[in-house]
């Protein structure tokens, strides 16, 4: 068979992740108000379709159907661009993401610096809607969540950067192929470093703050700020912003199974494949809204002084332990 | 196929046409960024522009830089002015409606004293083969450069840093007693 043009590739590529984004955001949607509904001795949503599962799609096509409502006084070219930029850098941190040995769209070389600096592009989507709209709540919001991912962002890096020491490569599958079976998954602390389970907390912990989930989603507290930034927006306008918002969770909790607990390889080492990232990633994102509908919501003071008292001196310990330990061993 | 679209069933065309996306990115956005009626719309172009700059670093063969351009460009440079601008002034700066007569005459003239400038630079320079520099752009030749060749404008990079970062601790610290 003729080897087909690149742009198929392209192309397929980019319809098969634009399908991914939008189907497990509405999977997320439904699986966060299942989750919540248990949590809180409630069923959660059960009409639509069997065990509710298509009450998403319900939504979706309502979302689809509203009027886009630019508001009078807001800065209508900004106010259009935040959630189309929102999606754009969603859609784009899956192309280093692999999901099977072979089912990645772009296997390159520094495919872990790629997903910080376009996720790094998102906060900028939060910023420019939360000002785009002229509503004081949604530029509180804004300020907030700028301040917490600036916050976060240093001890995240801190600890990729560790974990980039101890695998020597920032190619996301052969760092998945490093973590061949159980024993050798980077969370377990002979692996490298004593402080690895640390690294993987404190990763963790960033990564629910990057993507402004609870207990850190100050930027959407509702009793003080309505919605946060995406409070002037409707219809699909505040639906990219929630795909965009599932997006990154996939991807944070996808990086986690990733970088600590060995991506798409098999815990016993048979059948690897993209069935275990799956399996593990959305193990992850389970957890993920187990924390949200458990713990109440930090305050604002709280949350940074968490970042810069607590997280920045305990990764740059784990940092220096680690390089101490790879020098002497 | 028809003739017009057919650069884009080959690897090295749709290479091209990505390419000259990247350049027309810079345009618009450098235009946006001086042209803007509102100082958030005019930082907007600077991210579009600072993209597109990075997306020509990919091409000349450094993906790390241009990675790294996006990363504190337009992920952490653009927000802090943002950022500055808005809680300065949250409803935005108008532009200045009065301005000097030769004003527009006098920026002509030193940007086409910069375009000349740069443009002899560009053609008297002797630059090295792209062959030559096919993967200089890897991150353990980064790394190694930084260590070994560069070591001392990395270290004194880092030292403005931290002066920076201690002069703004202080700033900040006057404030709060």
């Amino acid at each position: 068979m003729a080897e087909l043009p690149e742009i198929f590739r392209v192309m397929a590529y980019v319809g098969g992740i634009m399908a991914f984004v939008g189907l497990n955001a509405a999977f997320l949607v439904w699986m966060e108000r299942k989750v919540a509904g248990h949590i809180q001795r409630r069923i959660g949503p059960k009409e639509v379709g069997p065990f509710g599962i298509l009450q998403s799609l319900a939504d979706g096509i309502k979302l689809m159907s509203k009027q886009l409502v630019v508001p009078a006084k807001a800065d209508p070219i900004l106010y259009r661009v935040a959630p189309a930029l929102t999606m754009i850098t969603a859609v784009m941190v899956f192309v280093v993401i692999p999901f099977g040995p072979a089912l990645v769209a772009r296997d390159i070389n520094i495919g872990l610096l790629l997903i910080f600096a376009i996720a790094s592009v998102n906060v900028l989507a939060l910023l420019i809607g939360g000002w785009g709209s002229n509503n004081k709540y949604s530029v509180i919001s804004a300020t907030r969540a700028v301040s917490q991912n600036v916050a976060y962002e240093v001890p995240m890096l801190i600890t990729v950067v560790t974990m980039v020491m101890i695998v020597g490569s920032m190619n996301l599958n052969e760092i998945v192929g490093q973590q061949g079976n159980l024993l050798q998954w980077y969370i377990f602390p002979w692996n490298g470093s004593i402080l690895l389970p640390v690294a993987f907390v404190i990763f963790f912990i960033c990564s629910l703050a990057e993507t402004n989930r609870a207990p850190f989603d100050l930027g959407e507290a509702e009793s003080e700020l309505v919605a946060g930034f995406h409070t002037e927006y409707g219809g699909m306008g505040f639906g990219l912003f929630f795909l965009g918002e599932y997006g990154h969770v996939f991807v944070g909790c996808a990086l986690a199974s990733i970088l600590f607990l060995g991506g798409w390889q098999c815990p016993f080492g048979w059948m690897p494949g993209v069935h275990w990232m799956m399996i593990k990633t959305y193990l992850l994102i389970f957890v993920v809204m187990w924390i949200r509908w458990t713990y109440p919501r930090t305050t604002l003071y709280g949350l940074l002084n968490l970042s810069w008292k607590v997280m920045v001196p305990f990764s740059l310990a784990v940092l220096l332990v680690t390089a101490a330990m790879l020098k002497v061993f | 196929m028809t003739p017009l679209f057919s650069p884009l069933f080959t690897t090295e065309g749709l290479a091209g046409v990505v390419f000259f996306g990247f350049i027309l990115l810079i345009i618009l956005g450098a235009l946006v960024a001086t042209n803007a009626v509102n100082l958030i719309r005019a930082v907007c172009g600077l991210a579009l522009c600072l993209v597109g700059v990075a997306g020509v670093y990919y091409f000349l063969g450094s993906p790390f830089l241009a990675l790294m351009q996006l990363l504190i460009y337009a992920g952490a440079v653009c927000i802090a002015i943002v950022f500055a601008v808005m809680l300065a002034e949250p409803h935005g700066i108008k532009r200045l409606e009065q301005k000097h007569p030769l004003a527009g005459l006098g920026a002509f003239g030193a940007a086409a004293l910069l375009t000349w400038g740069l443009a002899a630079l560009a053609f008297r320079t002797t630059w090295p083969e792209a062959a030559a520099r096919v993967n200089s752009g890897a991150l353990e030749d980064v790394g190694r450069g930084m260590m070994t060749t560069f070591l001392v404008s990395f270290e004194l990079i880092s030292l403005i840093l931290l002066v920076a970062i201690i002069g703004s601790l202080v700033l900040a610290r006057r404030g709060r007693r």
